[in-house]
């Protein structure tokens, strides 16, 4: 038998790998839920880069998970940019969840146009959040709005359908959420593996 | 106070080369009246087809017929020198198109913005250079004086009156810009340059020579001023560009486009206003002109930026018929501010700002597509929000229950069937004052999916179920 070595130390030196990656620091944009924030390696959204929720329709709650995060960036005078959503955001709900409209834009374009329109506002740097719903964009049109998230150092976020799932996505972040009960998994995530807890999103009635 | 002389010595032809893509290409300028047409002017490439200013058209194009005319213009020329008199506006308030084909201004009131003379001088050169124009540049105690070195020097800066009385003591009498027959009769007397001319005693150059001669030598070393009438530049922009050619396509537009908003960006950058709203004009045959209005949210001036954005409407532009000429009219020259910028931006990587941005999405998505929304005081769903340009207003809005995140932009049929009531009815019943009557009955109801939704049933009208929103 050699030298006792304690185990702590070895950790503590980052030594030795565990599987399920501590958390290093608290991450600069937290999702406003403390239970996903625990799990992500990243504490929070990972930071210039395109995160994707993938949804089985639209209100599946993507905007009860995103409403914390657009509320403290238009607080801070961040622009949050739509665009093309699939349906109107009706300004009285979007303002009692604390976003400030005057620092959110929308912008209407066909299916081509607004991958255009979500690359152009992300690479550009001027915008906090760039919202957009790609229909049926393929690993190349989600490699570039991952490379432009990245250049305009800013977060991107991206609504697909839950059948794109079993496709790989260069995007930092994969959320799922589910509607029955209501909770977010995260099927894939940058700096560690993904964890198989689900978190409860919308307390049910 | 010292002043710039900037002669164009081949304004014309400059004029018609800077709209064609190869300058290479041989060309003449060609005046007279249709019986007897002249070459007038030449590039050096038709120089080297051996063509001579001065011959007969029907003589140069015995000898080649591989170059291009084009019309020697008297007006284009007045256009020019008054455009390069607005450019030259941006570096002196006194500018004088006194001289044709040249400008005269003041530099010394300039040298404390545009740094010593050699480095406002390459300044100079290189914009003008950038427009396309070449040039001869000299510097002098007086105006006078200034044009007269123009003609036999370039660069020349005299600072004081001795070395101006040293330098146009060596100019030829050719040279001097005197009338023709007393350049002629001083070369008779043998007097070849300035300085034996001023030997002579004043009294009989006075008895021999008519007063302005006496005059014009007074003024040239500076011994009496000179009135000069200065430029003040139009309010409006307004240029043209014929082509020489059909235009069918946008693209080949781009290049005679570029030069215009070119110019544009130099006369506003003299005037130092902006713009935020001109018209392209496309002129055709014999349907009438293509409008093309670009209108931004904000001012702008740079060259570059305004390209960008026209080029976005351009591209976008159908063209009925083939282009003839294009004309670029702008009539609004708002002030310009320039826009301020944090010295220790939180973000270092921004490389395009967000009102710049907005303008680029415009220019290709249309002027509509990108709106901000607001929330209005009103019950109704399909009232109670507004989309377009706001400027941080707000309304004092009604207490605040529980609405959809998303709200659907046309009512739709609510399909599912086994579905659970989570709240309702609320009744919401308004708009007799608007034609617009409602009385509804609004349900909060959980679908088999899981998804919450905002569903009303009309009490007037009757009917199924109609899906407004979701929840979130």
């Amino acid at each position: 038998m050699g030298s006792v070595i304690a185990l702590d130390t070895l950790f503590d030196q980052r030594r030795v790998w565990k599987g399920n990656a501590v958390r290093q620091t608290r991450g600069a944009h937290s999702t406003g839920l403390e239970a996903l924030d625990a799990i992500l390696p990243t504490g929070g959204w990972p930071e210039s880069a395109l995160s994707e929720v993938l949804l089985h329709a639209e209100g599946s709650g993507e905007l009860h998970l995103l409403w914390p995060t657009l509320a403290r960036l238009t607080k801070q005078a961040e622009r949050i940019v739509l665009v093309a959503p699939p349906h109107v955001p009706f300004p009285h709900a979007w303002l009692s969840a604390g976003v400030d409209l005057r620092w959110m834009t929308l912008i209407e374009a066909s299916s081509k146009d607004a991958l255009w329109a979500a690359e152009q506002c992300l690479r550009s740097g001027s915008c906090g959040a760039v919202l957009c719903w790609p229909a049926n964009a393929d690993d190349r049109a989600l490699r570039r709005l991952q490379v432009a998230a990245e250049t305009g150092q800013t977060l991107g976020f991206a609504f697909r359908p839950l059948r794109e799932a079993v496709n790989p996505s260069p995007a930092a972040l994969r959320l799922c959420l589910e509607t029955r009960p209501s909770r977010v998994s995260v099927l894939k995530c940058r700096g560690g593996i993904a964890p198989d807890t689900a978190i409860p999103l919308m307390a049910s009635h | 106070m010292r002043w710039a002389c900037i002669l164009f010595p081949q304004l014309a032809l400059d004029g018609v080369l800077r709209h064609r893509e190869q300058s290479e290409v041989p060309l003449a300028l060609i005046s007279g009246t249709p019986q007897r047409r002249v070459v007038h002017a030449l590039n050096p490439a038709a120089r080297a087809l051996g063509l001579k200013s001065g011959m007969s058209l029907t003589a140069a194009q015995a000898l080649s017929t591989a170059f291009e005319t084009a019309e020697y213009d008297l007006g284009a020329i007045e256009r020019w020198q008054a455009f390069l008199a607005a450019w030259a506006y941006g570096f002196s308030s006194q500018v004088s198109l006194h001289y044709p084909r040249a400008l005269v201004l003041e530099v010394e009131s300039s040298l404390g913005l545009f740094g010593p003379w050699p480095r406002f001088e390459a300044r100079l050169r290189d914009e003008l250079a950038a427009l396309g124009f070449r040039h001869r540049i000299t510097l002098a105690p007086n105006p006078v004086a200034a044009r007269i070195l123009a003609n036999a020097h370039d660069g020349l800066a005299i600072s004081s009156q001795s070395e101006l009385h040293e330098r146009l003591g060596r100019m030829p009498v050719e040279r001097l810009g005197l009338p023709r027959d007393v350049a002629t009769a001083f070369s008779r007397m043998g007097l070849r340059s300035f300085r034996q001319v001023l030997g002579l005693p004043r009294d009989t150059l006075a008895r021999r020579f008519p007063a302005e001669l006496l005059r014009h030598l007074d003024t040239l070393l500076g011994r009496r001023g000179i009135a000069l009438q200065c430029y003040l530049p139009p309010d409006e922009f307004d240029a043209r560009i014929e082509l020489n050619f059909d235009v069918e396509s946008n693209q080949a537009l781009l290049f005679p486009v570029r030069r215009l908003i070119a110019d544009l960006a130099a006369f506003l950058a003299g005037r130092d206003c902006g713009v935020q709203r001109f018209s392209l004009l496309l002129e055709h045959r014999s349907l009438p002109d293509t409008q093309m209005p670009v209108g931004l949210l904000g001012i702008e001036r740079e060259a570059d930026v305004l390209f960008e954005l026209t080029r976005g409407r351009l591209e976008q532009l159908e063209v009925p018929a083939p282009v003839l000429a294009v004309r670029l009219v702008a009539r609004d020259l708002p002030e310009f501010l320039p826009e301020r910028r944090e010295l220790f931006d939180e973000r270092p990587q921004q490389n395009l700002s967000w009102e710049r941005l907005r303008e680029r999405l415009r220019s290709r998505l249309g002027d509509e597509a990108v709106s901000d929304i607001k929330a209005r005081a009103d019950h109704r769903p399909e009232s109670a929000w507004q989309a377009g340009e706001f400027r941080g207003s707000t309304e004092a809005l009604p207490s605040a229950q529980c609405r959809p995140g998303w709200l659907l932009r046309a009512p739709e049929p609510f399909t599912e069937g086994d579905m659970r009531i989570l709240a309702g009815p609320e009744r919401i019943e308004s708009g007799w004052w608007d034609h617009n009557d409602q009385c509804r009955h609004y349900f909060w109801v959980e679908t088999q999916s899981g998804r919450r939704a905002w569903v009303y049933r009309p009490l007037k009208e009757g009917g199924p179920l109609l899906l407004q929103g979701w929840l979130s």
